[in-house]
């Protein structure tokens, strides 16, 4: 729930403050370390036996005007890192999980056709958390919403509240095909994380950003929305983007450029 | 009413359990009629525990338990009491997996005692070395080869040298 | 007051123990269903990632609506004082909770992991709307057994008001709970309305009454005892003008959708080129629901028992094709992402989910509706729960 507040009052939770707050210690913790140690890294990389922080807020930037027609790198290498199968080689298609879908939109009246990537938005203010009866559907510190898994009964209400139909329920067993690092499971529901686990690994970007790069379209852009100085900050700072169903006012970690 | 019955089973189940593998543990007792001991495997890698291993016997699911959540929740990954590191040392030699035949690691206890283990309908039961051979990502393995990412490399290549040995 | 002697069934018939091996064949069906449900996961019902509620939600959301509403007809004896609807009131009560457990458990054995029943009873989110209606209905059962205690036991009979006042406040929050569930989504353009909970609240008032109402005949029917027109007429008539509200209430609740523009895709769909469920909403819901139900109450038809019985039938079909188009026509109109666009992927964005249910799944949710007539078909036979009589006379005797 939003709530309207006099501008004194948001202060402390203020972008301003956040990242003050964020580039001081980040300041302070690069002093601290020997030299040889890029800042890159300080600003990315924590230490595994640290939880994840509020100071960062993890978001991506896509850009639909150079996100190819036709071209699903993202999507492909998304299934790759998370070990859901491709839809098209599924044997069921309409229950196979799909975190990530290229979606192809079309203005009826002036024929403009417009591509871009849908997932999970990890909002700020996720509806899939607000109706979750058991607290399994989450969010972390870092802005990514979760599913977690020992907790979700499968009731399927967060799909039912989800505006952009980013979650999927795993209808069937997966017979041990899973990736370690991605545990998934029959009758949990689940969506992008994010890459979280190359996230807490310290890779401080996902699968489906490295695999756009790789294509050379660099349509997407993760990244550090707190932190002023990310490439993220910066593009965001530049670019006029929208976020997806606005009108919900959700505060959306994905923005989109070309909508 | 039927949450506190089954609260109590559960209950049962876990003072059971933990009975019968320290019994079990227990070389100089008689063998039970009919029920095999369950096959315990020394661990493929390393020589001890990261805990004493009576205390993994009986408190290994606590231990489970509360990283479990605070890697989820908080993102804390430590190794020390993760799941994948348990299966990096514990995978059987021949099937490669802790719970794959009736003597792998975890099955062959948890089935000696009758207490279901709930890890394995979502968590591999493989070292991440083994992941890449699995039928279904070798046909969407063809994308690695585009990417470039050497902390994957890293970590796979450490555990992968681990887990030849 | 006059005083009513209340028998138990004597249960000991062959129709008796056909009926209740009959109920308890569907129960098997349903277990068995849920079994392979269980076993094989999702995967073998209808429902997918699009159509993620089915035809056990449907029968679930029914069975739970009608259960707040059977209770009502012992709310009108107790809270507004009714003497004629004292007799009627532990029938009441009892079938209750019967369809309250019929349906929840429908509810349960729906979820993709029914064996973690356990974590939705230790976890809890209290902004959700479902946590709210766990309590809920855990709460329905407590008020609800007391209440009917205060009625079966003299000696706490002074406190049967109260019980009752607190179970009539208590089934009203639940229902707006139950209508909140739908009520309170944001994301899909038929649900996120406040309208929802007054209009489960009145669906309530119909379906419980019409089940009642059939419950009740057919036991006077099938054990010989006197039910007098005195009783029948004042429920049918009471029955005409719950139908009338819900029709009332359908009505106004599509014109308001229809007078906001971003709505009228969604209104088309249902009231014009949503095929099935538009098919269901105006032959279903609307006809077979409420009109053809009033026609039958509100003329001379309403006199003959026979005819009541039709209306009640009809209700309750009526009322389970308006689920099916409240909770699988909302999913089935694709979600609006991008308003004035047209859209498309491989997750089937833009395009009407089509749903086909498969046996198990309408097993299950006959199950459910099995367990709850078995309870009360063995209910009526332990406890003092009908009266020996219901004749004119005896009904004549408790108004003066």
């Amino acid at each position: 729930m939003s709530e309207l507040k006099p501008m004194s009052e948001q202060a402390p939770n203020s972008p301003e403050r956040r990242r003050f707050i964020n580039a001081a210690t980040a300041t302070a913790a690069g002093l601290a370390i020997a030299p040889g140690v890029m800042l890159y890294e300080v600003a990315h990389g924590r230490p595994e036996e640290q939880a994840a922080s509020s100071a960062v807020r993890w978001g991506m930037l896509v850009d639909a005007t150079k996100c190819a027609t036709g071209c699903d790198d993202c999507v492909s290498a998304c299934s790759t890192e998370n070990g859901w199968t491709p839809v098209a080689e599924s044997a069921h298609p309409k229950q196979a999980p799909q975190w990530i879908r290229k979606l192809e939109l079309q203005d009826p009246l002036t024929q403009m056709e417009t591509n871009l990537p849908m997932m999970c938005q990890h909002c700020a203010e996720p509806p899939c958390v607000d109706v979750c009866p058991t607290g399994a559907s989450f969010k972390r510190a870092d802005g990514i919403v979760l599913v977690n898994r020992h907790t979700c009964i499968g009731c399927r209400y967060c799909m039912m509240a989800c505006p952009y139909k980013a979650r999927s329920l795993v209808h069937e067993s997966l017979n041990d095909t899973q990736k370690p690092d991605v545990p998934r499971g029959i009758g949990c529901v689940e969506s992008c994380t994010f890459c979280v686990q190359k996230i807490d690994r310290g890779d401080g970007t996902t699968a489906c950003v490295e695999a756009c790069t790789a294509a050379g379209h660099n349509a997407l852009v993760f990244g550090d929305m707190n932190d002023p100085e990310s490439e993220i900050s910066k593009r965001l700072r530049e670019l006029p983007t929208k976020q997806v169903r606005a009108d919900l006012n959700l505060n959306l970690g994905v923005r989109y450029h070309g909508i | 009413m039927a949450s506190k019955i089954k609260r109590l089973l559960a209950l049962g189940a876990v003072v059971l359990t933990t009975a019968a593998l320290a019994w079990a543990g227990a070389d100089d007792q008689p063998k039970a009629s009919g029920a095999p001991k369950p096959v315990i495997t020394k661990a493929v890698k390393g020589e001890q525990c990261v805990e004493p291993t009576d205390y993994m016997r009986r408190n290994h699911m606590k231990v489970l338990n509360h990283h479990r959540d605070e890697a989820v929740i908080e993102g804390v990954r430590t190794k020390k009491h993760s799941l994948k590191e348990c299966i990096n040392c514990h995978a059987s030699e021949t099937t490669g997996s802790v719970a794959a035949s009736k003597d792998d690691f975890c099955v062959s206890c948890h089935s000696y005692a009758a207490v279901k283990i709930d890890c394995f309908d979502c968590h591999s039961t493989k070292p991440q070395a083994s992941s890449a051979m699995h039928p279904l990502n070798a046909e969407t393995a063809h994308y690695k080869h585009k990417l470039a990412a050497q902390a994957n490399a890293k970590v796979s290549a450490e555990e992968m040298a681990g887990i030849a040995q | 007051m006059a005083s009513i002697t209340f028998r138990e069934v004597e249960g000991s018939s062959p129709k008796y123990w056909l009926l209740f091996g009959a109920l308890g064949l569907f129960v098997l069906f349903g277990a068995l269903a849920w079994n392979y449900m269980h076993h094989h996961g999702h995967v073998v019902t209808g429902m997918d990632n699009q159509i993620v509620w089915g035809l056990p939600h449907v029968f679930a959301v029914f069975l739970i609506v009608a259960a707040s509403g059977a209770l009502n007809v012992a709310s009108i004896a107790s809270v507004f004082n009714k003497p004629m609807y004292k007799p009627l009131a532990p029938l009441s009560a009892i079938l209750a909770l019967a369809l309250m457990a019929g349906g929840l458990l429908v509810l349960v054995l729906d979820l993709g992991r029914s064996d973690r029943l356990i974590v939705a009873m230790t976890n809890f989110n209290f902004k959700s709307m479902f946590t709210w209606n766990v309590f809920l209905y855990s709460g329905f059962f407590g008020l609800v057994g007391v209440y009917l205690w205060t009625m079966l036991d003299r000696n706490v009979k002074a406190y049967s008001k109260a019980a009752g006042t607190a179970a009539f406040i208590w089934r009203l929050v639940l229902t707006t709970g139950t209508g909140s569930l739908f009520g309170f989504l944001i994301a899909r353009e038929l649900y996120g309305s406040s309208m929802l909970a007054p209009m489960f609240i009145i669906m309530s008032f119909a379906y419980g009454l019409a089940i009642y109402l059939m419950v009740l005949a057919a036991a006077y029917a099938w054990t010989g005892r006197p039910l007098g027109d005195a009783v029948m007429m004042r429920l049918k008539s009471l029955l005409a003008v719950f139908v009338a509200a819900v029709l009332y209430f359908v009505v106004v609740y599509h014109m308001t959708n229809l007078y906001f523009t971003k709505l009228h895709s969604v209104e088309a769909f249902v009231l014009r080129d949503g095929g099935i469920f538009t098919t269901l909403f105006w032959v279903g819901q609307i006809l077979i629901g409420c009109v053809i139900p009033l026609v039958i109450l509100l003329t001379a038809l309403g006199k003959q028992r026979m005819w009541i019985m039709i209306a009640c039938a009809l209700i309750i079909v009526g009322g389970v094709m308006q689920m099916y188009v409240t909770i699988i026509g909302a999913q089935a109109y694709p979600l609006d992402m991008f308003p004035g666009l047209t859209e498309k992927s491989s997750y089937f964005d833009g395009e009407v989910h089509a749903y086909s249910p498969s046996l198990p799944e309408l097993f299950l949710g006959l199950g459910g509706v099995a367990v709850a007539l078995l309870m009360t078909t063995f209910a009526v036979k332990v406890l003092r729960l009908l009266p020996a009589s219901l004749d004119d006379a005896t009904v004549a005797k408790l108004e003066h």
